[in-house]
């Protein structure tokens, strides 16, 4: 019979409109994943994947939320992390998830970095209204 | 108003589904506990006669058949199954590591229910609605319980399956630490991503706690070199070189080399070198020690850089 | 939060923490070029033991900071990449190429004396 997760309702949600948010974001978003009995590295995954996440939205979006959440599949226990903005959109989502691709220069978007680190990756984006990508991480 | 088919329906998928209905419960409950002794002793023989639980005595047989029976009944009555599902874990922990296996766990429940079941018969055979109205109580408990108690044992054989695999892959990735500021990591056998990960992270960790400035990743005895495995290898070089360390890789075969080419690795940006033995030659050169071809004598210059 | 850098002879050594925001780097940035030129310093050890993540902008940086400081004579070197970050870093395929790194401080400097050994040698 499957328990009752304790942390089943844990969930945040932080603002982002400037690059101090991408600081407070990891840093709750650590806490969550230290809670939840994620390692050290998985944590840091974790974390670093909500860095990237806030960043985009701060640099390509102006503003949006972050929303990290606990959740639980039978035995197993992972984290979700919803990155939400109403920015331009990006044209095309599934070549911007592409390895290497990068339209500012330098590391681009750095989603194909995030995929690698993460256990389930979904991109919805659209030019009129916004972005929104979930990204989930299970407890190894 | 339902037809005599309809309701006959209805009663069979809810005892297929768990259901008890249950107004004959208590009898049921009452008989079971009233026959306990025999009907133990019954299935104890029937166990012993269909020669399974080889592994075990005749008297642990009869003691942990007494416990299940009872087990079996208390779920019966009181239709929870908490306390079953924690016995049969129990159950499976003490037994598994005797060799114990799944098709002998469920073969004895089933006995049991075949046991049980037949002393129903014998005792409401003289009366079909009666006997049918026992049966809508003991059906679907007994499905229950029998799926309950091989369900916890397979899960309880998993979480050890996942234990020892755990255990191995631990012990087949040793990082060895050879000198002062060099370590060697032989990679054997089959590399999928969660040991990758794994070695990854002791080597990082091994060069942290050894302070190591030269790594010697062995790639000789590597099963099978494809690009994923091989996107492993880069990032353990590169993740090495931020703590510091310079990794050479040895045991490269010309099919290998020619995987690395094509997923895109720059072979001239990694250091690497035929064999193991040249790898470590090749270590002590950068770390500053004079190699003198004796091998009986290995002379050491103690680590401060003295670059020929 | 500042970054706190210390003179140790010829290094200036900055001890980066946990919760480094984009701000602080590039205030770093500034103050480390600021003071190479003020002390003539030869080399810059930036230490990250206590960063928990090193993002994309933050690699950025750190190799912003590695160029202009050799554009004023002196050598930099990353120290104290923690194992779970270094996994993360090379993961989201941030490598921090060209710029050195080493275990941690002890070793950064022992790296910033040979090299300095070596470029003296070639005066």
């Amino acid at each position: 019979m499957p328990e009752q997760n304790p942390h089943d309702d844990v969930e945040f949600c932080v603002p982002v409109a400037s690059v101090n948010d991408i600081v407070t974001a990891r840093l709750q978003g650590r806490n969550l994943a230290a809670r939840l009995g994620f390692s050290a590295g998985e944590a840091t995954l974790v974390a670093t994947a909500i860095s990237e996440l806030a960043r985009n939205i701060v640099q390509y979006a102006g503003d949006g939320d972050i929303v990290v959440r606990a959740i639980a599949n039978g035995t197993k226990q992972g984290i979700v992390v919803v990155a939400r903005d109403r920015g331009p959109g990006i044209d095309d989502p599934k070549l911007a998830v592409q390895s290497g691709f990068s339209t500012s220069g330098g590391l681009g978007l750095g989603l194909s970095g995030v995929r690698r680190i993460v256990d389930d990756f979904q991109i919805v984006s659209e030019r009129s209204t916004g972005t929104t990508v979930t990204v989930t991480k299970w407890k190894s | 108003m339902k037809s005599l088919l309809e309701r006959d329906v209805e009663r069979d998928v809810m005892r297929s589904i768990g259901v008890s209905t249950g107004e004959m419960l208590p009898d049921l409950v009452e008989h079971l506990r009233e026959h306990r002794t025999e009907l133990r002793e019954e299935w104890a023989r029937r166990i012993t006669e269909a020669k399974v639980l080889t592994a075990m005595s005749d008297a642990e047989i009869f003691a942990e058949a007494t416990s299940v029976y009872d087990n079996y009944v208390a779920a019966l009555e009181t239709g929870t199954f908490e306390a079953l599902q924690t016995y049969s874990r129990n159950l499976s922990e003490r037994i598994i590591p005797r060799g114990v296996e799944t098709h002998e766990v469920v073969g004895i429940v089933l006995l049991l229910r075949d046991v049980l079941a037949r002393s129903l018969f014998a005792k409401y055979q003289a009366d079909f609605q009666l006997l049918n109205r026992i049966l809508d109580a003991y059906e679907p408990a007994a499905n229950r319980i029998a799926n309950t108690v091989a369900v916890g044992f397979v899960q309880e054989r998993e979480r050890i399956i996942r234990q020892q695999q755990e255990a191995i892959r631990e012990l087949s990735t040793p990082v060895l630490q050879v000198r002062e500021r060099l370590l060697i990591l032989p990679i054997i056998g089959v590399i999928d991503p969660q040991r990758a990960r794994q070695l990854t992270e002791q080597l990082l960790h091994g060069i942290r706690a050894n302070r190591a400035r030269v790594v010697v990743i062995d790639i000789t005895g590597v099963a099978a070199m494809d690009s994923h495995v091989a996107n492993h290898l880069v990032q353990t070089v590169e993740a090495s070189r931020l703590l510091g360390a310079t990794v050479i890789v040895t045991g490269l075969s010309p099919e290998i080399a020619q995987t690395l080419v094509k997923i895109g690795v720059d072979l001239g940006k990694m250091n690497t070198v035929g064999d193991l033995q040249g790898g470590i030659e090749e270590a002590e050169r950068l770390l500053g020690y004079k190699v003198v071809p004796t091998p009986e004598i290995p002379s050491q210059i103690s680590g401060r850089h003295e670059d020929s | 939060m500042p970054v706190p850098i210390l003179k140790q002879s010829q290094y200036l050594i900055a001890t980066i923490q946990s919760a480094l925001t984009d701000e602080d780097l590039l205030a770093l940035q500034t103050a480390l070029v600021e003071k190479v030129g003020k002390y003539r310093s030869r080399g810059v050890i930036v230490d990250v033991t206590a960063l928990d993540v090193l993002d994309s902008f933050a690699s950025r940086t750190l190799r912003d900071i590695a160029h202009i400081i050799r554009l004023r004579g002196a050598e930099t070197v990353i120290v104290g990449v923690q194992p779970e970050v270094a996994f993360a870093m090379v993961q989201l395929g941030i490598t921090l190429e060209s710029v050195s790194t080493a275990l941690d401080l002890e070793e950064g400097l022992a790296y910033l004396d040979k090299k300095l050994q070596h470029a003296r040698a070639e005066d």
